[in-house]
């Protein structure tokens, strides 16, 4: 689950980094009263799920009220990379001495978090060159100890005694605190503004892992999925909607990849990835069913390759999807593992003919979808 | 020979008296393999399947020896079981729960390297040596032994080449599934570094997904392999930025694209088969030239 900036910057906050002043608002009226109320320059950022919003005019700066309330009707106007703007965050313009770049993340290679910082911050970490970027890998079991961390702030050529140094030192282990206790799998501060002495997270972006969601009750909740994603998500099932005309259910991620692939192959285009899962039963599957008939493709292919998942609790769910509710386009079945005639047997009854083979389903619904 | 576990496996279930855990007990019975003992807290003492139950690992590790365990039990507390096996001293853990932190994932994974354990998953089927021994949930008709070696992240798509090999009469030497999670205890050069090893296998299957850098990586060590590997990876018509079910199967800025992995497996020396069923043809092919 990704974060908006200033829900990150709360976070923050909570753990006692410096984020600059600041106040969210959904109108430009607003805008004004809280440019005002903090007082001198003030910078209006739009509040959606993107990076680059800088370069996509989402974030302007803005001298007095009335020009802070103007840049925020303009933003308000437009999307920004795709997403309309609802909300903006009005922050105090920093006195910038130095932009650094902070982040800690999941190094998948090594399984272990990396954290990643770079006194070329302000730009795309992509964008720096490796001499500027230090990464060091973290013992999960150590922890950030103070001479990791330390050590970090050492590379990057900042004196250690210095109260710039302390303050960095603070800072790394404080993000490390946050990325654990949140369960995050990305906590990104670029730029980490550095003025005087003092060090400022100037922007934040936080992704949540998913999984964990269920132990962080306090963290508030960003849907990002389609309203009809979203309903496969809460009925167990892993959907995601693409640009084709062939309605695709399988069971197992890898076994639906595969399906997708195959339909490329032939020449066909999938209109979703549709993941039953294993042992998603009947109720499940008639579900699944609704939700592919109702991105109107113009022909289904179900792929079941029965470990878990019983081909009879499919054969029974798409007999009653196909009584009850009507399939207006041709659905083509493969269908063998765990109790493969019995499944067999009741399409039979509703007028559909099972194959035993995926790429031979597959060649036929293409065909069909043309 | 196989690898990792064989016929002489003492499998303990974490979980035994949970729907899962006692469904996949008997198929793993009736597959042959030698479950001894379960762990289910408050319930030991009682018996499942005729399998004596304890109530901690502990419990068990006092009156059996045990070479291997199964996890069974629900994400929010698969953590603690797993860490509980691996200090108790087993040195094969198979983790089948789905859906747990990754932060959670990462602890165990650690814990595991200092200890000197396996680590199978988490969020995988598990691991079946043919004919001998099979911990996990796979369906048990469709492993039979022969020379194939099987490494793979995804179950579903292990079982339908699995299941097309067998259908042609090509058993295999092991199957393992390392997991659908980003992050799980195996990689694809620890499984062919034994693969390489091991005299039973002959040719090796390595089925893949975007997404992540472990192909990228066995791909180093399959241009030291003498035996032949055959590769196929799923998501070539995966959308940028789409979560294609597993949490790894992602690609991201550009990164763990289909043509990376099979560019780095090719100039390896591997063979790609481009769909699924196409493994079988090109297997019965290399056996033939052994």
């Amino acid at each position: 689950m990704k974060m908006f900036e200033y829900m990150g910057k709360e976070i923050f906050s909570k753990y006692g980094l410096k984020v600059p002043k600041g106040r969210m608002v959904n109108n430009s009226e607003d805008a004004a009263f809280i440019a005002k109320d903090i007082g001198g320059a003030v910078v209006i950022k739009s509040q959606v799920l993107s990076g680059k919003r800088g370069k996509a005019g989402g974030i302007k700066f803005a001298d007095n009220p009335e020009q802070a309330k103007a840049a925020a009707q303009e933003i308000f106007e437009m999307t920004v990379q795709g997403h309309a703007v609802e909300i903006l965050l009005i922050e105090e313009k920093l006195k910038i001495d130095k932009e650094f770049y902070l982040a800690i993340t999941i190094d998948l290679a090594a399984k272990r978090p990396v954290i990643i910082a770079s006194i070329k911050g302000g730009m795309d970490i992509e964008e720096v060159a490796e001499d500027y970027i230090i990464k060091e890998q973290i013992d999960v079991e150590l922890g950030m100890q103070s001479f990791i961390a330390s050590d970090i702030v050492r590379r990057m050529g900042v004196t250690l005694n210095s109260p710039l140094g302390k303050e960095l030192v603070r800072t790394i282990r404080t993000l490390y605190r946050i990325f654990v206790e949140i369960d995050a799998e990305l906590v990104e501060i670029n730029p980490l503004v550095i003025s005087g002495d003092k060090v400022i997270a100037a922007d934040s972006k936080i992704t949540i892992d998913d999984a964990a969601l269920y132990r962080q009750i306090e963290l508030p909740r960003v849907e990002e999925r389609t309203v009809v994603e979203k309903t496969a998500h809460d009925l167990g099932l892993s959907f995601v909607e693409l640009n084709g005309d062939i309605g695709v259910m399988a069971n197992g991620a890898g076994i639906t990849m595969g399906t997708l692939d195959t339909i490329t192959y032939y020449g066909g285009k999938s209109a979703n990835f549709l993941d039953a899962g294993g042992g998603t039963g009947e109720e499940g599957t008639a579900k699944a069913l609704e939700l592919i008939l109702s991105r109107n493709p113009k022909a289904i292919v179900i792929n079941i390759f029965g470990g878990i998942t019983r081909c009879d609790d499919v054969a029974r769910a798409l007999a009653s999807v196909k009584k009850n509710i009507g399939i207006p386009v041709p659905v083509v079945v493969r269908l063998v593992g765990t109790n493969q005639e019995a499944g067999r047997a009741i399409l039979k009854e509703v007028g559909i003919e099972a194959y035993d083979f995926m790429q031979d389903a597959i060649k036929k619904v293409v065909e069909l979808s043309r | 020979m196989a690898i990792i576990i064989d016929e002489t496996t003492n499998v303990l279930v974490q979980g035994i008296s949970g729907k899962q855990g006692f469904f996949h007990t008997k198929q793993m019975l009736t597959y042959g393999s030698k479950v001894i003992a379960g762990t289910s807290p408050g319930k030991g003492g009682t018996t499942i399947e005729g399998i004596p139950v304890y109530d901690s690992v502990r419990a068990a590790i006092e009156k059996h020896r045990i070479d291997a365990s199964v996890v069974f039990v629900p994400a929010t507390m698969a953590k603690d079981a797993a860490l509980e096996a691996l200090a108790a001293g087993i040195k094969v853990v198979v983790v089948v729960t789905e859906h747990i932190p990754v932060h959670d994932e990462m602890a165990i994974v650690a814990y595991a390297k200092r200890v000197n354990s396996i680590v199978i998953g988490p969020n995988t089927f598990g691991i079946v040596s043919s004919g001998k021994c099979k911990i996990g949930i796979p369906p048990n008709q469709f492993f039979i032994p022969g020379p194939v070696g099987v490494v793979a992240r995804s179950g579903t798509l292990t079982y339908e080449i699995v299941g097309n090999l067998t259908a042609q009469n090509i058993g295999q030497s092991t199957v393992v599934g390392m997991g659908g999670d980003r992050v799980v205890g195996l990689t694809f050069v620890d499984v062919l570094k034994k693969f390489e090893q091991d005299p039973e296998t002959k040719v090796v299957v390595l089925i893949g997904e975007i997404g992540g850098f472990a192909e990228e990586e066995a791909s180093q060590y399959i241009k030291e392999m003498t035996k032949p590997v055959v590769a196929y990876i799923a998501g070539k018509s995966a959308p940028q930025g789409k979560q294609m079910g597993h949490a790894g199967a992602i690609i991201e800025r550009g990164k763990g694209t289909y043509e990376g992995k099979v560019k780095a497996l090719t100039e390896a020396g591997a063979k790609i088969v481009e769909l699924p069923f196409e493994v079988p043809g090109i297997i019965k092919e290399l056996l033939l030239k052994l």
